[in-house]
């Protein structure tokens, strides 16, 4: 399987009602060939609808979706020639592995020592080569999805559709099989689209995510990008852990009371929200450094690092982390006293008000 | 609101395909029952309003004007008022023991429960008349015992016919209750103890409630049933007991009275679908799916 | 049974009173089957004598002959003809996503609602104008429409606690429609529409109310000459048929209970 297999993908102006609720409300997108892309978002954003309309499983109520450039939208399911895992894995259990693995290459009349070739180099990619005689029912959940995925790479589709596949494993397996996925992206070189609610699972996996609330792309960027500087409030909060508090931009700086900040870039005057990331603070101001007068409210000790919530003139709580090394630890203040909490100008990052 | 976006004309044909081939699928069933059964029934109801090629109400008029037909209801209505209590008394327990049994236990009386539901009606009804006859096994048995000396009138009557009826119901009652017992979380019962109710106490407060979907399903299906039923008071009855199943039989067989039969029929169906709607609106009722083996 | 609302004492009356229940629906099952080798004319209980006669004669009389074969015939016909039938309705209706499905589902189930007595009256009637009255096809469309409730019924249960995402896995990996729903779908389906099958043969096969008004003479089904039996006199030939349907409906149960088995995980 080479990236020259992998198909792009274009989407214009999906629309999907349900009644008067707009699952989808005119959605575009780009998706290069072979490119990581994550559809992530809270339920009820569209994001499952999205994926169902390129697979062919929903019908939009318009648009246009595109692989490769041949328009798919009217094209039945099963002559679209994609991968797709479900959630819930829906591996047939009236069949052993090797047969499951093996059906779609049967239904394109590969038959012989070519399919059983083709079966064994798919197992094998997911770590399962000698379970092709186990019965279904006799697999744990991390193999049931193993199986799921060889089934759905072994004909070398040009792209591949996810569906939440890892939310039914525990949190080790979890993020065990997320770096699997991500190597094994890297080998075949297809286009992936995956849908989660988790904003780390998409930090770790994707090439880039599309953040989509209300069935509309609020943003979609890298990883990188889209957490160092998100575009709006819903997708500061929804990526990573943040406190918001309002600020007024004027004459090139934003003032929080009494507090002048400096930012990273011009901004237009006007109302925004400051972003305040836990692992951007610091205990402690200094003169390149925004700063803003708080009282430590409360210690917690959380293993790999110690989380303190400070509370703000106004009575705004915000959090900050200091990994926990030795020397940190000692000298962490005490609950009560009142500190000066820094914040790099690189690291102040504004949203518009909503 | 119909979208004028791209594709969208295209999209919504190819809906309209997929949608025509499920209902293609799902036609010929209704056609059967349309020739089979709405358009008998429906002609059956235009029948009842014809009297000699004229449109007329006679044959409704007739059913509350002559006593015949009043006692006609009345023995209807008190058969199955009677066999619906009495089954839902009989039937409550049984379902109850089987619902608490452990599964291999629970299994073999289901099945002697389930054995009896789907022998031949024939069957059962000739059961019984060679149960209860004068010189039937009952009496025989009594006598012998000498219990009584003269043998008892227990079939050829009222009291033979609810007795077969019963035998018919019984099942009919505890199969969807059991169903929805079966289904009845113990978690409920284990949250009012700890809560300080007494055992009778949860049964009537939290169990019994919790049961009702079964109960007013089962219990509504066996009401309907009796209103209907025909073979059990035809042969256990000996004459004198006459239903309205039994008077729709007479009027076509032996007076060809399709007016009068089919007006009957009419009653008979109105009845029954009354009853079921308004059921279905006090209770919420489960599907009559919990019946055939459950 | 460990936790139950009846204290232990009470607990053997709710025993008891179950088992005298449960007795009073089976004995009368069972008492035919002693009944049908007894020598005598007479209904008598205990017989006093055992002796094959009654089935020598039922064997014997062409009219029985005839019966069971007709009913036979009558009730594989209609077997055929529902469960296909009504395995397609429950899968129209359960991807459908009609706005009517509520209303169609109560419709299907109109056959066990309508009085059966109405119901043959009417088909009596039309099957009269139409000259079908005392025909195989005539009987074979009447127990037919009389057994799709059991059939759609049994195999829309089957397809609710089926997992419809694998037919569409199934497609998405080149299945047309029709092949993923046979390859994929049917097979696991394949006990409750077993299970619809079943109960659509016995349901014919049983069947005494239509039967009697549209079928007769050289038509006629079992049960509708066990019904001029019962009616016109009693002999102990009605006992060895009536043995031989018990058996029937134990092997019935049993073959329900068996596709039942597998499903069910304790």
């Amino acid at each position: 399987m080479t990236t020259a297999g992998a198909l792009p993908i274009t989407v214009r102006g999906l629309e999907r009602r349900y009644g008067r609720v707009a699952a989808l409300d005119g959605v575009d997108l780009d998706v290069a060939q072979g490119e990581f892309l994550t559809l992530l978002g809270p339920s009820g954003s569209g994001k499952t609808t999205l994926l169902m309309i390129m697979a062919g499983f929903t019908r939009p109520d318009a648009g246009s979706v595109k692989f490769g450039g041949v328009e798919m939208v009217r094209t039945p399911p099963h002559k679209r020639n994609l991968g797709v895992v479900f959630q819930s894995y829906a591996l047939f259990p009236h069949m052993d592995v090797a047969a499951n693995v093996a059906f779609p290459l049967t239904l394109r009349g590969v038959s012989g020592a070519e399919r059983e070739r083709r079966v064994k180099t798919a197992l094998d990619l997911v770590q399962l080569g000698d379970l092709g005689a186990r019965r279904v029912d006799q697999l744990s959940g991390g193999q049931r999805q193993r199986v799921a995925l060889a089934r759905a790479i072994v004909f070398e589709p040009g792209i591949l559709l996810m569906d939440e596949p890892l939310s039914a494993l525990d949190k080790k397996l979890r993020e065990q099989m997320q770096i699997e996925l991500r190597h094994l992206h890297q080998r075949l070189g297809t286009t992936i689209i995956y849908v989660t609610h988790d904003q780390r699972e998409a930090l770790t996996m994707s090439d880039r995510i599309a953040v989509i609330d209300k069935g509309r792309i609020q943003q979609i960027d890298t990883p990188r990008v889209l957490y160092e500087a998100p575009n709006s409030h819903f997708v500061a909060d929804f990526i990573g852990d943040s406190a918001f508090i309002p600020v007024t931009v004027s004459g090139g700086v934003a003032r929080w009371r009494n507090e002048v900040l400096r930012l990273p870039r011009p901004s237009a005057d006007g109302a925004y929200l400051l972003v305040l990331r836990p692992e951007k603070l610091l205990l402690g101001g200094g003169t390149d450094l925004n700063g803003i007068d708080a009282e430590v409210a409360e210690i917690v000790y959380q293993g790999d690092s110690v989380r303190i919530d400070v509370r703000l003139e106004g009575g705004d709580l915000v959090t900050l982390r200091e990994l926990a090394r030795a020397g940190r630890i000692a000298a962490l203040p005490a609950e009560g006293s009142r500190i000066r909490l820094g914040l790099d100008p690189a690291d102040t990052i504004l949203v518009p008000a909503p | 609101m119909i979208s004028a976006g791209l594709n969208a004309a295209g999209i919504r044909a190819d809906e309209l395909r997929e949608r025509s081939i499920l209902a293609g699928l799902t036609s010929p069933s209704f056609v059967i029952l349309g020739l089979l059964l709405f358009i008998p029934v429906g002609w059956l109801f235009w029948l009842s309003f014809i009297e000699q090629d004229v449109f007329t109400l006679e044959n409704y008029a007739r059913m509350v004007t002559e006593p015949a037909y009043r006692s006609i209801f009345m023995t209807t209505f008190q058969l199955s008022v009677l066999v619906t209590v009495l089954s839902v008394l009989l039937g409550y327990p049984v379902a109850y023991m089987i619902a608490m049994l452990p599964p291999r236990a629970a299994s073999i009386c289901l099945t002697l429960v389930l054995i009896p539901f789907w022998t031949a009606l024939l069957v059962r009804t000739y059961a019984w008349l060679v149960l209860l006859q004068r010189r039937g096994v009952v009496n025989t048995l009594l006598m012998d015992w000498g219990i009584i000396e003269e043998p008892l009138q227990l079939v050829h009557n009222f009291t033979g016919t609810v007795i077969g009826m019963l035998h018919i119901m019984i099942p009919f009652l505890v199969l969807p209750l059991y169903a929805n017992m079966r289904a009845i979380d113990r978690d409920y019962t284990r949250a009012a103890a700890s809560l300080g109710a007494s055992p009778p106490t949860a049964f009537w407060k939290v169990y019994l409630p919790l049961s009702i979907p079964g109960l007013a399903a089962g219990t509504v299906m066996v009401f309907i049933i009796c209103l209907g039923f025909y073979i059990t008071p035809q042969f256990l009855g000996g004459g004198r007991v006459t239903t309205l199943s039994m008077k729709i039989q007479q009027n076509v067989a032996t007076y060809f009275n399709w007016g009068a039969a089919s007006s009957l029929g009419v009653v008979l169906f109105v009845v029954t679908i009354l009853i079921f709607w308004g059921f279905s609106r006090l209770f919420p009722l489960r599907r009559l799916t919990e019946v055939g083996g459950s | 049974m460990t936790e139950d609302f009846v204290p232990a004492r009470s607990r053997l009356w709710l025993y008891a009173l179950s088992g005298l229940v449960i007795a009073f629906l089976v004995v009368p099952v069972l008492i035919v089957i002693p009944l049908s080798f007894s020598s005598s004319t007479l209904l008598e209980f205990p017989p006093r004598a055992y002796s094959l006669r009654w089935y020598t004669a039922l064997f014997g009389s062409i009219e029985w002959r005839d019966a069971a074969w007709m009913s036979l015939k009558v009730a594989v016909l209609t077997t055929i003809v529902a469960t296909p039938v009504g395995t397609a309705a429950a899968y129209g209706l359960h991807l459908g996503g009609f706005r009517a499905t509520g209303i169609l589902r109560m419709l299907i189930l109109a056959p066990l609602l309508v009085p059966v007595i109405l119901t043959a009256v009417g088909i009596f009637y039309v099957y009269a104008l139409l000259g079908l009255n005392n025909t195989l096809i005539g009987l074979v469309l009447a127990h037919t429409m009389l057994a799709l409730p059991f059939v759609v019924v049994s195999i829309s249960a089957g397809l609710r606690s089926y997992d419809m995402a694998q037919e569409r896995v199934a497609r998405s990996l080149g299945a047309p429609w029709l092949r993923a729903c046979w390859s994929i779908t049917l097979p696991q389906i394949r006990l409750p529409v077993l299970s619809g099958a079943l109960l659509a043969f016995i349901s014919s096969f049983d069947e005494v109310i239509v039967s009697f008004f549209i079928s007769g003479g050289e038509y006629s089904t079992l049960p509708r000459r066990m019904f001029n039996a019962l009616r016109d006199q009693i002999e102990p030939t009605i006992a060895a048929i009536s043995t031989i349907l018990v058996v029937l409906s134990v092997a019935t149960v049993a073959a329900l209970e068996m596709t039942r088995r597998p499903a069910r995980r304790d």
